[in-house]
């Protein structure tokens, strides 16, 4: 099941305080794409999320937002 | 499935961004309950941070009232509660400070035959009293009862602690076993206290709570933590339970609750 996250209204650091609540409702093995700003989320919500041992699919460009693809 | 209103994201989003803590530390905080005897000197910086923390219960007891004496280290009370009971002054910063903390106040002092139902239900017990004769009660209380507490005492510039596991770790106990002889050792009136000092070693005690509670790192299990604020020296020893420990070894000489003779301090 693919889960969505809009963290384009959120400003450092509720961005990855959304991301991980989200990661810890869902299942392992499923993917949370999160919908987010260029700057600082498009910078630490990846690495904040590979740190924690999660797995970034994908990121890519949707206009003037990013979608970063996360598996659990 | 855990949940958060918005407001409490932003709350405890220092938290929540921890790894050690994170989402579920922060939902075991909120369901939790800690009991901190003495609202004192100790128990106000430990009740100041469980109520930031989102501990979900906290309980308080003291029999005193606030003195003007109080106030160089007790920071939970204001020049303005000065009469009032020490536990209601004490409930209402900790509301104050947030308000999703259900607050328990009792006014009482604590002894063998009402210790036993003050940490009924609790999770984790702060002892934040001065009188030698109710750290070793709270400690065969815990121990009795199966609930770990931190131990913390305060003196001059001094401070030490320890956080007790029951029947898995050292017990104050097995470390201290029995009170000083009356007069061995001065009471605060006597010898006086520096007032970070007091906040020092409750703050420690409030992490050792919240650690706890969350599973990080690790605590003061079989261990003293000691520390001299004049020349800001910090020292752990490690200490181990004895196997003839007078409560918590496998055959007890003391099976129930009883106060301990040992005079009180006469300042808090």
């Amino acid at each position: 099941m693919q889960h969505t996250l809009d963290i384009t209204k959120e400003r450092c650091p509720m961005t990855m305080v959304k991301v991980k609540l989200k990661l810890s409702q869902i299942d392992d093995g499923e993917v949370l794409d999160v919908l987010l700003s260029e700057g600082e989320p498009l910078e630490s919500v990846p690495r904040t999320a590979e740190e924690q041992g999660h797995r970034v699919e994908d990121i890519r460009k949707d206009g003037e937002l990013y979608h970063v693809v996360i598996r659990k | 499935m855990i949940d958060f209103t918005e407001s409490q994201l932003e709350r405890y989003s220092r938290h929540i961004l921890l790894d050690n803590v994170g989402v579920e530390g922060q939902q075991k905080l909120l369901n939790s309950k800690v009991m901190i005897i003495g609202a004192g000197g100790l128990g106000a910086p430990a009740a100041m941070y469980c109520a930031a923390a989102g501990i979900g219960k906290i309980g308080i007891v003291d029999a005193d009232v606030v003195e003007v004496s109080n106030l160089q280290r007790q920071i939970i009370h204001f020049t303005a509660d000065i009469g009032s009971p020490k536990v209601f002054s004490a409930k209402e910063k900790m509301q104050a400070i947030n308000p999703d903390v259900e607050v328990e106040s009792i006014k009482t002092f604590v002894n063998a035959s009402n210790i036993e139902e003050i940490i009924d239900g609790y999770d984790f017990v702060i002892d934040g009293t001065d009188s030698f004769a109710t750290k070793f009660l709270i400690n065969d209380a815990c121990v009795m009862k199966g609930i770990p507490f931190s131990h913390g005492g305060i003196l001059r510039f001094n401070g030490q602690t320890m956080t007790v596991l029951p029947k898995e770790s050292a017990c104050y106990r097995c470390v201290f076993h029995k009170p000083p002889p009356k007069n061995m050792i001065p009471t605060c009136s006597e010898a006086g206290v520096l007032g970070a000092v007091a906040g020092m070693l409750g703050t420690i005690q409030a992490a050792e709570a919240l650690k706890f509670i969350t599973g990080a790192g690790d605590i003061l299990a079989d261990a003293l933590l000691t520390f001299d604020a004049l020349p800001m020296n910090f020292r752990k020893v490690n200490v181990q339970r004895n196997p003839k420990c007078a409560v918590c070894s496998e055959h007890p000489s003391i099976t129930e609750l009883r106060d301990e003779e040992q005079r009180e301090c006469d300042l808090k």
